[in-house]
């Protein structure tokens, strides 16, 4: 083929062929993938803002959006980690190394990584609500310098659920200040046990007017944790969830995933917090 | 255009060269035709199949067709189709997957080569195709399909000259002069048609249409068996000032029937910031959650893509159809649905369409054509429900 495929704006449909080049276990049902476009060997291809997806396509099966995982400074695959839930995911999780499958993207409006310079940042994730922060926590990395403090609460249903264990140890020493948290305590575990809320609520936050919160997690979560957030003397405005709903077109055209106004796909699925707010816990919208 | 030309005058039975010249100019020409009891828009090839002398009866829940004492030609309003189909079809392939020996490889759709004429768009479905507009091209993302058919779209508006008592073009401000977006606009007068341009496009067509009008008329004075005893009638020439006053009266009847209305002076925000109002229970307990009103509505865009895949799975093909917000898969997610009872799924229909869609598309979603009350099969009235929850409201 010697045409390049049309940008997203022509045809937002438009399936790129990726092939399983890596594929690590995380967590029971959890995988990370390493996503290589056959087609797609400009150096714009693997770029993106922390927080957005991609579609990932399995043929006879569907869509489902996945956020991305990895270093947006890397540009040798697409990384996606993935939670068997639906039948996309369950037919994800039994290919190999070297399958090939659909995918198209990058959708949505991520983290504001722009805002953050020169602030502070509590990052709370709630199991895998770390995947689509993990981007952020390396964008901060590879800019450390550019930011303040930087804290990262972490909590997950058990041990097992905290996503990335092994790398905690280098974001402690790119000086994030990581805590972690489990609802119940398993055999081995001698950290916090409790909710995320209860760790925010602990900070003690030098200059709140100048920090930012990013939370992604179950709904509920983060609800609790803006509510922390708002307590601490973080502006409402900047603190920024990451929402989830039906996606299919992720342009904005399909009409699946709205919320009150928005649209999650398009204006989210990282949306600031005061504007969400009036309809993030109306029942049934 | 600069300078709109002054309205032109032509015979009814002229229309059919009209027709002519767009399918010369390879267009498929559509519009209303009588069907399943019914004006819906089809394939028009002859002036034989449009609705001459058909009217339509229209209330809340009741649609009916009914002879007309006279034999006007668009002496209807509106009918349960809209344009829509055309532009954004019920049922498309936007992809097809093909497994090879590497893996699997994706064919994007080709580009579309269909070129409607639309012959027969009342003001409230030019304002419809506006906000569709917004909704496909005018955001981050195009749908593909809808730009192309809409760049080689021809518009002929028709302005109404009657209304049904589901009308409310007034209230939105959409009608029911057509004021913008066609090629060329019609208004049924007793002797003919009154035909405004509004596009160069519209002013070509009208030309071509016109030198055509001639040569046939030429034609007709050496044929011995024509009925027609008067050349002029096959002309298209400056329309009358006694044919202006019969258009005008004509149009005026259509503004002077509606007796619907809606108020807007406080949407959007009413009923974004009434989501607990007991009037979306009591809603909720009437409607059918059927997608009716989606279906018929012209502005109405939801959709959903399924998997068509044949027998031994080589060959697949994302096929997107129409859905609708009243659908309860509509709201799945993560193995459960978001909008699990009839009421929670009126109220996400009515707070976008007349609320969140000015946040999301700078307009209202509503056109106030009176479709979704008309084709509600228990007659709950869009107009009537906004009413409520603004009465149960503290200002």
């Amino acid at each position: 083929m010697t045409t390049s495929p049309p940008t997203l704006h022509e045809n937002p449909w438009f399936t790129h062929t990726v092939r399983i080049t890596n594929l690590i276990d995380e967590t029971e049902g959890v995988a990370t993938y390493q996503l290589v476009m056959i087609d797609g060997n400009s150096s714009l291809a693997y770029e993106f803002v922390p927080g957005q997806f991609n579609m990932l396509y399995l043929p006879g099966v569907g869509e489902s959006a996945i956020s991305m995982s990895g270093d947006p400074a890397r540009k040798d695959g697409w990384i996606h980690t993935v939670r068997v839930a639906g039948n996309v995911t369950k037919t994800l999780a039994r290919l190999q190394r070297g399958d090939t499958l659909g995918m198209r993207g990058p959708f949505g409006a991520g983290w504001p990584v722009e805002d953050l310079v020169g602030n502070d940042v509590v990052i709370v994730a709630g199991g895998l609500g770390m995947a689509p922060l993990r981007p952020l926590v390396y964008h901060l990395i590879n800019h450390r310098e550019q930011f303040g403090k930087i804290w990262l609460i972490l909590g997950a249903r058990t041990s097992e659920g905290l996503l990335y264990p092994t790398e905690y140890a280098t974001w402690q020493k790119r000086d994030i200040e990581v805590t972690l948290t489990v609802d119940r305590a398993t055999a081995g575990w001698n950290g916090h046990v409790g909710v995320v809320t209860q760790l925010i609520d602990r900070l003690q936050l030098p200059r709140p007017e100048q920090t930012h919160l990013m939370t992604c997690g179950p709904e509920v979560m983060m609800k609790y944790a803006a509510m922390s957030g708002l307590r601490l003397g973080i502006d409402a405005r900047q603190i920024w969830v990451s929402m989830e709903r039906n996606m299919q077109c992720a342009a904005g055209l399909c009409g699946h995933c709205q919320l009150g106004p928005e649209f999650i796909c398009k204006d989210g699925p990282v949306v600031r917090y005061d504007r969400i707010r009036p309809y993030l816990f109306v029942e049934q919208l | 255009m600069s300078v709109p030309l002054s309205p032109r005058f032509f015979a009814k039975s002229q229309l059919q060269l009209l027709i002519d010249e767009l399918r010369h100019r390879s267009y498929s020409v559509v519009g209303p035709t009588v069907d399943q009891e019914a004006i819906v828009y089809g394939d028009i090839q002859s002036i034989e199949q449009l609705p001459r002398g058909w009217t339509d009866e229209q209330s809340p829940g009741l649609y009916r067709l009914k002879r007309r004492d006279d034999d006007a030609w668009f002496g209807f309003v509106v009918g349960p189709h809209s344009w829509k189909k055309y532009l954004f079809p019920p049922k498309t392939t936007l992809l097809s997957a093909e497994k090879i020996e590497s893996g699997w490889q994706f064919i994007p759709r080709s580009a579309d080569k269909t070129k409607f004429a639309l012959l027969g768009v009342r003001a409230c479905e030019l304002a419809a195709m506006r906000i569709q507009d917004q909704v496909f091209l005018n955001g981050p993302y195009q749908d593909p399909l809808y730009r192309e058919r809409r760049k080689q779209l021809f518009v002929i508006a028709v302005n109404c000259t009657q209304a049904a008592s589901t009308c409310f073009c007034t209230s939105m401000k959409t009608g029911p002069r057509c004021e913008k977006g066609y090629d060329l606009a019609l208004t049924e007068i007793d002797s003919g048609f009154l035909c405004e341009v509004g596009s160069e496009r519209g002013k070509e067509v009208l030309d071509a249409f016109v030198s055509l009008a001639r040569r046939a008329s030429e034609g007709s004075s050496v044929d011995s068996n024509s009925t027609v005893d008067n050349v002029s009638t096959y002309e298209a020439y400056d329309a009358t000032p006694e044919q202006l006053k019969s258009a005008d009266y004509a149009r005026q009847q259509a503004v002077d029937q509606i007796t619907k209305h809606m108020e807007t002076s406080d949407l959007p925000g009413l009923l974004l910031s009434n989501l607990d109002h007991p009037r979306w229970k009591e809603v909720g307990e009437r409607c059918l959650s059927c997608t009716n009103c989606t279906m018929v509505c012209p502005t109405c865009f939801c959709s959903s893509v399924t998997e068509v895949r044949d027998l031994n799975m080589d060959r697949v093909e994302r096929e997107r159809t129409w859905d609708s917000c009243f659908n309860p898969d509509f709201s799945y997610l993560g193995g459960s649905l978001v909008r699990n009872d009839t009421a929670s799924r009126y109220r996400q229909w009515l707070t976008h369409k007349l609320d969140g869609w000015h946040a999301q598309f700078g307009t209202s979603g509503c056109v106030g054509c009176g479709r979704c009350i008309t084709w509600c099969p228990v007659g709950i009235d869009i107009t009537e429900e906004v009413a409520a929850i603004r009465e149960g409201t503290s200002p």
